[in-house]
């Protein structure tokens, strides 16, 4: 037998379409990710970008379209297919969502301890010793001092707020991260630091991502693939350095050369 | 020697025995008759019958004498009292359309038909203590009553936009079961039903905050007072046995007509939408609060976000009930030795773990195996 | 006219009331909502609580249930913090004698229905016997998540891990579980539920006990069951395994080791004596014989 030289992609979108209203928040995107491949999703705000993560996170239900995910036994499901139960799990052991705002993706009344620990809680740890190491080694890995593991995130800095959430996203050793603007908002330094772990993390770990950002720098950074999205609809997408480099779309130039110009 | 706290009985019995001395008060005072309570304090008696959800102003009454003038008390006796009574089947809706007012404005609209008809109200007196009251002095009559308003001239200010398409229609009558809040556990999300069946019976001093916070921004809903009327209507009943419906009498009730603004959606056109607010008796204030606070939880359906009190559904109606949250503060009174103990126990341990821990300063701090 | 205006009517001798208080169409109601509660032990069954004469908080939910499976022959005995003599027991027990007439003990061993507050008694529950909670808050994790429709997804779907997360947070933050009271237990291996407010002491004898336990909360409008038997875990860590409490004295009065003490201030100057909180217990344990130091 030969090995299939591209094995079958760990994400399909295809066709999501959801309207607000008489907007098109989103008009019949479609793309693939494989293992281990990092997409950013980059436009101005109102572009979509963060409806599309949301319907991919099925927190928002799709007017079309389907979302795809090679399940860890091999066999691809439609997400929207699962059970109720099949779709909490997948979510709390196999993906991870990292949010803008971090109050939203934290638990800001629990320990740092706490936050890391619930996921493997949620799937059955019922041994303290072990979580708490887990947790400990979890936030030496965003480099978390260990003497901070029972504070609450309201006492963290917006950047260890965010490093806090990758630690309780990635406990469970998912394969596909959704991150919306994780670094937006925080001073140019911490952000700096923190792109530097996450482009560390995802090596070492082999994660897939979908990072949204406004940020085309984040972008070059980061991703290996670039969806350009305008008004709902996706206007350009390639490989990052040649869509960068060499944008095809009026808009995507239009993008970069603000960039250039900033 | 130590003695248990015995005697629950006789303190029982010796603490009713001097409410119903206390609630009597100086004998020397006429005592007070249900049917001064029911003629002379008519709101309260009112408030009574719409929170206890029994229309019945004797008993009303009789509770509110019992209850030593306590509202909510009173509403307690109308609410258990109501548990015991057999139920014969549900009336034929209320046709407010068909009331004979007393009392009916709009604030949307200078005239309509059938007028504007003041009625007895507050609205324009001036709030100064009339000492003469005191002094038992006797009204003069009141003015020639003008000719009954036709209710057929006097349509529902709702109609008529309605019938222009400015306003949405009320929902058609499909003939389903009305869900009941005091027959069926509240299974949220509610539907509007039971939501009013939740603010009719709720507090009106709860309702009235949540309907003000609309207007002060928390969820503003751009309201306009369609229409309030007060008068009595006719309740009609179809007994099985009968087929058709026959007339139970009277009842005297209270509607407002809340009209708000709206963007439209999709394919919904921009239109005016509708808060609806019906209370027993005279209750302007009630029914007021009530349509705006509808309106507020209508907004899952309409497509509005859900973000301060008045639009959390859970949030209002497991909240709005006087008697439940009367009765859960009020618990607080009962003895809770057996749980006390337990924190006691629990802090005083606490207290010497910490004091052993600041007691050796070298010691790591986390020692959670050390328990 | 129609069903409920012909339903049998057991009057209540010389109260004007049906026996205990309920009509016989609600007690049907009750009595179907704690059948499928036993059948499903642990799950909360909404039921469309009455309002009752006595206030919400005080018992509504207990007196329901205890309304519905009385019998004309059941021995009752209804307990507030351990003792027959509280208030609130008393006031509950006098609304049975006059609204069904029927016979009252404080004695556990001669009761057929126990309605109790905030303690299971110490004297052991046989086969025939119904312990009936009366219940605050039915929902174990209505303080993890107010919303009823997202704790109903949770039971559904057996997501207790936020659960854990409170326990956990106690043994991070003190060295060790600081629930002491309506210590979340699971029952039947499957839904985790609230003891109501017994102290954690009393959780042991929910498991496998002989007697059917039955738990009414009137306000918020659920019964749930644990029928007679049944495997109830409280909830731990495997490294910090759930222990009750432990007095580290005998009741003053019976001088009984193995049981739940109230603390009683005897004066201003720091004196204090610990007594049996169940008083039938100590009552039972001195006319046998039994002493503590202060008797």
């Amino acid at each position: 037998m030969i090995e299939p030289l591209l094995p079958e992609p760990l994400l399909t979108v295809d066709g999501l379409t959801k309207r607000y209203g008489r907007r098109l928040a989103c008009d019949g995107i479609g793309f693939t990710l494989d293992a281990g491949e990092v997409l950013a999703v980059v436009g101005e705000s109102g572009s979509g970008k963060s409806t599309l993560l949301s319907l991919i996170a099925g927190e928002v239900t799709a007017d079309a379209g389907t979302v795809s995910y090679r399940m860890r036994d091999g066999a691809t499901r439609d997400l929207a297919a699962l059970s109720v139960v099949d779709r909490r799990a997948l979510m709390r052991t196999d993906w991870g969502f990292v949010r803008q705002d971090a109050t939203q993706g934290l638990r800001m009344a629990v320990s740092a301890g706490g936050n890391v620990g619930e996921r493997l809680m949620g799937v059955g740890d019922r041994h303290y010793g072990r979580i708490r190491a887990t947790a400990l080694d979890w936030l030496a890995r965003v480099e978390i001092a260990p003497d901070r593991v029972d504070d609450p995130p309201t006492r963290f800095s917006g950047g260890m707020r965010q490093r806090l959430q990758i630690a309780r996203n990635l406990v469970t050793a998912p394969r596909l991260v959704l991150m919306d603007e994780p670094t937006s908002g925080l001073d140019v330094s911490v952000q700096a630091r923190l792109l530097d772990m996450i482009r560390g993390l995802v090596a070492e770990l082999g994660l897939a991502v979908i990072i949204v950002t406004h940020d085309l720098a984040v972008a070059r950074l980061l991703s290996h693939r670039v969806l350009v999205m305008r008004g709902g609809r996706v206007i350009e997408t390639g490989l990052t350095d040649q869509v960068l480099d060499d944008p095809q779309a009026a808009y995507t130039q239009l993008l970069v050369s603000s960039v250039l110009a900033a | 020697m130590y003695v248990a706290v015995k005697g629950g009985e006789a303190a029982i019995d010796n603490a009713h025995r001097l409410l119903a001395e206390i609630r009597r008060g100086d004998p020397a005072v006429p005592d007070l008759t249900v049917a001064q309570i029911r003629e002379q304090m008519r709101l309260l008696v009112d408030r009574v019958m719409t929170e206890g959800s029994l229309y019945d102003p004797d008993l009303a009454a009789l509770a509110l004498k019992q209850a030593r003038g306590d509202v909510v008390e009173a509403v307690f006796l109308v609410r258990a009292y109501r548990t015991t009574l057999p139920r014969f089947g549900a009336t034929e809706a209320l046709d407010t359309g068909a009331m004979t007012l007393a009392r009916r404005i709009s604030a949307t609209f200078k005239d309509l038909p059938g007028g504007q008809v003041l009625g007895p109200t507050f609205d324009y007196t001036h709030r100064l203590v009339d000492f003469a009251l005191a002094d038992g002095a006797v009204p003069e009559p009141a003015a020639e009553a003008e000719p009954e308003a036709d209710a057929a001239a006097c349509p529902r200010v709702t109609d008529l936009l309605g019938q222009a398409g400015l306003l949405e229609p009320s929902p058609p009558d499909d003939g389903a079961p009305v869900g009941d809040l005091t027959r069926e556990p509240v299974d949220y999300p509610a539907d509007r039903a039971v939501r009013l069946q939740g603010l009719a019976r709720g507090d009106e001093g709860f309702i009235l905050a949540l309907g003000y916070s609309t207007q002060r921004g928390y969820g503003r809903t751009h309201p306009f007072v369609g229409e309030i009327r007060v008068g009595s209507v006719e309740l009609d009943f179809t007994p099985e046995e009968l087929g058709f419906p026959v007339s139970l009498g009277t009842v005297d009730m209270t509607e407002c007509q809340m009209i708000n603004q709206f963007h439209g959606h999709g394919a919904v056109p921009p239109q005016f939408t509708r808060g609806y607010g019906l209370v027993f008796g005279q209750g302007e204030r009630k029914a007021m609060a009530m349509a705006l606070v509808d309106r507020s939880l209508r907004a899952a359906e309409l497509g509005e976000a859900v973000v301060v009190p008045a639009q959390d559904q859970e949030f209002v109606l497991a909240h709005c009930d006087s008697l439940q949250a009367t009765g859960f503060v009020e618990h607080m009174k009962l003895p809770h030795y057996v749980d006390f103990q337990a924190e006691l126990d629990l802090v005083r341990r606490l207290r010497a773990e910490h004091a052993a821990r600041t007691a050796e300063p070298d010691e790591p701090t986390l020692r959670e195996a050390a328990e | 006219m129609n069903a409920q205006v012909q339903i049998q009517v057991t009057a209540s001798p010389g109260t004007g009331y049906n026996f205990a208080y309920l009509d016989e169409g609600t007690k049907r109601m009750i009595r179907r909502a704690i059948l499928k509660a036993i059948a499903i032990p642990g799950y909360q069954v909404p039921f469309a609580a009455r309002e009752m004469p006595m206030p919400y908080g005080w018992g509504t939910g207990g007196v329901q249930v205890t309304a519905a499976i009385l019998g004309s022959s059941d021995v009752l005995k209804v307990i507030d913090q351990g003792a027959d003599d509280t208030t609130n027991a008393v006031s509950i027990r006098r609304f049975f004698t006059a609204t069904a007439g029927i016979a009252t003990t404080t004695r556990t061993a001669e009761a057929t229905v126990i309605q109790t507050r905030h303690r299971i008694p110490e004297a052991p529950l046989a086969e025939g016997q119904v312990l009936v909670y009366q219940v605050p808050i039915p929902e174990p994790l209505r303080f993890l998540e107010p919303r009823e429709t997202e704790t109903r997804q949770l039971h559904a779907l057996a997501e207790y891990g936020l659960m854990h997360v409170k326990l956990y947070e106690d043994i991070a933050r003190h060295g060790h579980i600081a629930t002491t009271y309506a210590y979340p237990v699971e029952v039947a291996g499957r839904y985790v539920m609230d003891p109501s407010p017994t102290p954690k002491f009393d959780n042991p004898k929910m498991d496998d006990c002989p007697a059917l336990q039955l738990f009414g909360a009137g306000r918020e409008k659920r019964i749930y069951a644990i029928p007679p038997y049944t495997r109830v875990r409280s909830l731990d860590f495997e490294d910090h395994p759930f222990r009750v409490q432990s007095f580290d004295r005998p009741c003053a009065l019976c001088g009984a080791e193995d049981v739940y003490l109230d603390e009683v201030v005897l004066d201003d100057a720091g004196g204090r004596m610990f007594v049996c909180s169940d008083t039938d217990h100590c009552e039972t344990r001195r006319a046998d014989g039994h002493t503590g130091e202060a008797a």
